[in-house]
C-alpha cells in the first residue's frame, strides 16, 4: 500500500496515524506540508527513522525544493517527483490517503 | 493502467487541488489513463467558470478545462455538494429557478455514483484533499 500524508505533524495527527497502521513492505509519500516530517534532527524524523526500518519514505521533491529545505531532509528518505508519485501510485495495489 | 482523481478540496485553498492537477498531468504524460476526476464537497468550485484570479496566479478552473479538452477527461461534480454551493449547469438552473448557470467547460455535474463506478472501474483511486 502507498501511504500519502500532506499535512504537518505538528498541525495534525495523520502522519502518526499513518504511522501506527503502516505495514512491511509500504510506502510512505510525505507531500505538501507533509514534507515537513522529513526535516533532518526534528521528532518526527526520528520516528520516520523507526519507521525506515520496515516501510519505505519517499518525499515529493517539488513540495521540498518550495519550502527551502533541500538541504535538511534526513537520510535515508528518497525523493520524487509527480512522475515518481505516479510510478509509487502504479507499484502499490491501493492509495491510502491520510487527510 | 487507469487511474481515477478524488479532489475533495476547493480551488485557493491549501494545495491539494495543485497535487491532483500535478498528479493527473503527470499521469496523462506518462500514458496512463485518467477514468475520472470527480469532484467532491468544496472541490466543486473546481468547476465554476465564473473564477476570475489575478493575472499572475494560476487559473485552475482554465487549467482543468485545457487538460479536460486536450485528454477528454471526464470532470465530475458532485450534483448534491453542488447544490448547495451555487454551481449549476443550464439544466440545474431551469429546474430551480435560477437566473444563471456557471458550470466550466468540460465539466459535467452528476452524482456520487460516478465516484463509486470509478473506483470499481480504475485499477487506482487516488484522493486528494484537505
Amino acid at each position: 500500500m502507498l501511504h500519502t500524508v500532506n499535512k504537518t505533524p505538528y498541525e495534525r495527527n495523520s502522519f502518526d496515524s499513518c504511522l501506527a497502521h503502516a505495514r512491511k513492505g509500504d510506502a510512505v509519500l510525505l507531500i505538501e506540508d507533509g514534507v515537513y516530517a522529513a526535516m533532518k534532527g526534528t521528532a518526527p524524523a526520528k520516528k520516520l527513522e523507526q519507521a525506515a526500518k520496515a516501510v519505505a519514505i519517499y518525499v515529493l521533491q517539488p513540495d521540498v525544493e518550495a519550502r527551502g529545505i533541500a538541504g535538511r531532509i534526513m537520510d535515508g528518505v528518497k525523493l520524487v517527483d509527480y512522475a515518481g508519485f505516479v510510478d509509487l501510485a502504479a507499484e502499490h495495489p491501493t492509495v491510502q490517503a491520510w487527510l | 493502467m487507469k487511474f481515477a482523481i478524488l479532489v475533495n478540496e476547493g480551488p485557493y485553498t491549501h494545495q491539494a487541488v495543485d497535487t491532483a492537477y500535478q498528479f493527473t498531468k503527470a499521469a496523462l504524460e506518462k500514458g496512463h489513463e485518467i477514468f475520472r476526476v470527480f469532484f467532491y464537497h468544496d472541490g466543486v468550485n473546481n468547476g465554476t467558470r465564473l473564477m476570475v484570479p489575478p493575472q499572475d496566479d494560476r487559473n485552475i478552473q482554465k487549467r482543468w478545462s485545457e487538460l479536460g479538452e486536450k485528454h477528454k477527461l471526464d470532470l465530475v461534480v458532485c450534483i448534491a455538494a453542488a447544490q448547495r454551493r451555487g454551481l449549476l449547469d443550464e439544466n440545474e438552473a431551469k429546474r430551480q429557478g435560477k437566473d444563471g448557470n456557471n458550470i466550466a467547460p468540460g465539466f459535467r455535474i452528476s452524482g456520487l455514483g460516478q465516484l463509486i463506478e470509478a473506483g470499481i472501474q480504475a485499477d487506482r483511486l487516488v484522493t486528494f484533499g484537505d
